[in-house]
């Protein structure tokens, strides 16, 4: 069998297949791993010095309250279900696309990749404003999975593209169904890319505070920005951001757990056939209509409603400010997505190839601020950058930094499966032909893990472009992104003014989004 | 295969110049209030000024040209959320770039006022504005002013209650409208709880939602509900009326709204105001800007604008039938206690509300 290339990152159980010099990390991956995880904590001190201000006793009084466990619980409900409709719609459009001879797979791809550009606040009030009924968990939770979906389809249509149909075969000469071989045979396969992206869809749920406070579904993070609000005192808030925090590390142990020993690498890249498409038959009418209605419901709306709003008519447009706000979102999160992506690829490929407690502590560092709110991150950064880099604070290093911040596991996790799929063995023989792990790393794995680096960093161009309140906190005074010209023209309550800019975030991430999708 | 040692100390030089900032940060403690150094309020100009703004670009940013003019001075504004950009400056300390914080709601110049970083402003600007609207520390003036109102439909209510007591009682059941998560009618809850105790307060919320009063999510939703007669009464911002008034017509507008007599909880006058950061540097410039904002031309503007009510003595409202400000009879509290939103909250919560 040609997937017997197993290996876990982190249970001893697996198959010690671990080639010399697997075991501890070159420093060349280590120290920019370590720096990027450094930058990844910022928020965590700055909660741990908030947090203890007014001692244990304080805080632990928050932490026990009723309500905290009430918020704790509204949140992590809203959490499973957008998890599990992400799964369901990610996994099956996934399926559809890349399996099956489903007309029209190309576009429905990219289409299944576009409720990325769509943001979250924006998505919300669309929904809202057409069914007022759904205010609260419904429309919360309707926004959410479909705004994060595509975190599950991109990855598990990535795999599904690349696992040798091998396995598959044979089931079905055994005897087994298309049903029954999916479940049995390629699902289990499909573990690690569909928790991975599980858990950025967990975090971005526990994080996101647009769509809940348009629907006003009382979260935790809508309770650390009301706390802001409510008593200009941050040390609550920073309790409970330490309360997510934890939360997170919790999931992200989880997550390393079902990892288990699934691996999906291949030793050969060109020999294996390409798997067989499935000819869906009777069956292609329902396809149809079930990637009809996700792609209706998550992209189709949300940009009908804003063409209505730019046809409403806007007085006071002003071509000027549009243009600058568009270059300076483009600026933005091109250097932002470079920066982070760059950071990513040492935790990346660390987390894939290295065992042991350093890599894993790694990678989880990675993931701990990444369900911090933008607006405690970016207060974090205010905090550091008064006391230690003053001069870039309100400057465009400092407002990058969070943006890093931010969205380091969305790159992480799509180095990390990029490196999972390039084969190992190859790094083994560069290494024992005498090549040092940079050169190994410049020559063999990078190269081999390219399209997906290059995929992730896509995907993080497209969420900068939609962040809001870290940018509103640490922009450069005077500069503007559409994403902040958009809060600035639905803060004045005109809808029509603020169409332009939310169709410019959408049309501008629909190139990355495009490109993402035409790779499925 | 052992690395040369020079590539090796390269590499860990790299990594080594990218680490220092971060730990530097990591080993450093909290106490930037004990450093009394001022490096850090930028050298500006007398002539420059950076206001940070929590009211909204479109409403802010023509007076703001027009001050530039007026004083000769050079404006950067930083816009956010008055309460986020409160807790920015708070982070800020002694570090803060801002010359001048122009926020939306008292609360929030209370907060700043309470950390003492705001700078007394001078006699000459103080005495423009009634002391009911500015800080009491004298570090802060309110700029305009918005009253609570009971809006209501005649056909429905020939006559509005005097008190926002009398919605609890049988005859309103079901007929009063408000807006539980609107940052107004929390301002006007904290506002009760500083006239008249939590207690008091817990109890009214309670009977309120327990008399069946229906919430919405904004005072334009309500203001529209009694009009379509839905509800009789609704508690909102005086503005929002005269703003339907100029847009539909006011003879077109079913909806008439009372204000409160008797320093009632209900008769709360909020307002939006300003104060000069002790640590920007820039007081010279902000003074100016202050004493601009409540010239005659920066009064009108606003009145205008946003129908809410001049502050300055002596300047008129151009708006049409609305009372004079000396006429209302608003509660006497101090606006920079309204930053206790937290209780308020909780009470809100605990009364079932949200």
């Amino acid at each position: 069998m040609s997937t017997d290339t197993t290996r876990s990152v982190r249970t001893p159980a697996a198959a010690p297949r671990a080639a010399a010099g697997r075991r501890t990390p070159p420093l060349v991956l280590l120290l920019p791993a370590a720096a990027a995880a450094l930058i990844a904590l910022l928020p965590l001190g700055y909660l741990g010095v908030r947090a203890m201000e007014r001692g244990w006793g304080f805080a632990w009084d928050i932490v026990t309250e009723e309500r905290t466990l009430e918020l704790l619980g509204r949140s992590l409900w809203l959490t499973a279900i957008v998890v599990a409709g992400s799964l369901l719609l990610g996994i099956s459009l996934a399926w559809l696309t890349v399996r099956t001879d489903l007309p029209g797979r190309r576009a429905w791809a990219v289409l299944a990749t576009l409720p990325l550009a769509v943001p979250s606040y924006v998505a919300a009030f669309t929904w809202i404003s057409a069914f007022p009924s759904l205010e609260g968990l419904p429309g919360a939770a309707i926004t959410l999975t479909f705004a994060c979906f595509p975190y599950v389809f991109l990855p598990v249509a990535a795999v599904l593209r690349g696992i040798d149909p091998a396995q598959e075969e044979a089931a079905r000469s055994l005897g087994s169904g298309a049903f029954r071989t999916f479940v049995r045979i390629t699902l289990p396969q499909l573990r690690p890319a569909a928790a991975g992206g599980a858990i950025l869809v967990a975090l971005y749920v526990l994080s996101d505070f647009g769509s809940v406070s348009i629907t006003r579904y009382d979260t935790f993070t809508r309770a650390i920005h009301t706390s802001y609000q409510a008593s200009f005192d941050r040390t609550p808030a920073a309790v409970l951001g330490c309360v997510l925090v934890v939360m997170t590390v919790l999931l992200v142990l989880a997550e390393n757990r079902t990892r288990g020993r699934a691996g999906h690498a291949r030793t050969g890249r060109g020999s294996a056939r390409p798997p067989v498409t499935l000819r869906l038959g009777h069956g292609t009418g329902p396809a149809l209509g079930w990637c009809a209605a996700v792609a209706g419901a998550a992209v189709v709306f949300p940009l009908a409603t804003l063409g209505y709003w730019l046809t409403v008519g806007n007085s006071g447009f002003d071509a000027e400010k549009f243009w600058d706000a568009t270059l300076a979102t483009v600026t933005v999160a091109a250097v932002g997505a470079a920066v982070t992506t760059l950071l990513a690829l040492p935790v990346g490929v660390l987390s894939a190839r290295y065992r042991g407690r350093l890599a894993g502590l790694l990678e989880q560092s990675v993931y701990a601020g990444h369900a911090v709110p933008g607006i405690t991150v970016g207060l974090a950064l205010v905090f550091f950058a008064v006391r230690y880099a003053y001069p870039v604070y309100q400057e465009l290093p400092l407002l990058i930094t969070a943006y890093v911040v931010l969205f380091l596991p969305v790159a992480v996790a799509s180095a990390r499966a990029a490196v999972l799929q390039a084969p190992p063995v190859l790094e083994d023989v560069a290494r024992s032909l005498g090549r040092r792990p940079l050169q190994v790393l410049r020559e063999i794995t990078v190269p081999l893990a390219a399209p997906g680096i290059g995929a992730g960093a896509a995907l993080t161009f497209v969420v900068i472009m939609k962040e809001l309140p870290a940018t509103l906190l640490l922009r450069p005074t005077g500069t503007d992104t559409l994403a902040t010209r958009l809060w600035t023209e639905t803060g004045a309550g005109a809808f029509a003014g603020a169409a332009p800019y939310a169709a410019a975030i959408v049309l501008i991430a629909a190139v990355p989004s495009y490109l993402l999708g035409r790779r499925s | 295969m052992r690395r040369p040692l020079a590539r090796r100390a390269t590499v860990l030089g790299i990594s080594a110049a990218l680490l220092v900032p971060v730990l530097a940060a990591c080993g450093s403690d909290d106490k930037s209030d004990k450093s009394d150094k001022k490096d850090g309020a930028k050298a500006q100009s007398a002539d420059e000024l950076v206001i940070y703004s929590g009211r909204n670009e479109k409403l802010i940013s023509p007076i703001i040209e027009k001050l530039e003019k007026a004083t000769g001075t050079k404006v950067e504004v930083r816009y956010g959320d008055s309460a986020e950009l409160a807790a920015q400056i708070l982070e800020e300390g002694k570090k803060t770039k801002a010359g001048l914080f122009f926020s939306q709601d008292a609360g929030a110049l209370g907060a700043l006022s309470n950390a003492g970083l705001l700078a007394k402003l001078p006699e000459k600007s103080l005495n423009k504005v009634d002391a009911a609207f500015r800080g009491s520390a004298g570090d802060w003036a309110g700029v305009s002013g918005r009253s609570r109102v009971i809006a209501y439909n005649p056909a429905l209510a020939p006559k509005a209650p005097d008190s926002v007591k009398d919605l609890t009682k049988p005859e309103w059941k079901g007929k009063v409208g408000y807006a539980p998560t609107n940052a107004s009618f929390q301002a006007f809850v904290t506002g009760m709880r500083v006239l008249e105790g939590d207690e008091a307060t817990k109890k009214w919320l309670k009977d309120l939602k327990a008399n069946g009063a229906k919430a919405y999510d904004k005072n334009g939703a309500i203001l529209d509900a009694v009009d379509k007669g839905e509800v009789a009464l609704g508690l909102i911002n005086h503005y929002y009326w005269y703003e339907k008034a100029s847009e539909v017509g006011a003879d077109k507008l079913k909806a008439k709204i009372h204000f409160l007599p008797g320093g009632d909880a209900g008769a709360l006058v909020n307002v939006a105001g300003v104060g000069v950061l002790k640590d920007g540097g820039q007081s010279a410039a902000a003074e100016k800007a202050v004493d601009y904002l409540l010239s005659d031309e920066a009064q009108k503007y606003f009145a205008t604008e946003t129908k809410e009510y001049p502050l300055v003595a002596g300047v008129a409202s151009p708006v049409e039938g609305l009372p004079p400000l000396a006429s209302l009879k608003a509660p006497k509290i101090d606006l920079g206690k309204l930053d206790s939103l937290q209780k308020t909250l909780e009470l809100i919560r605990e009364a079932g509300m949200v």
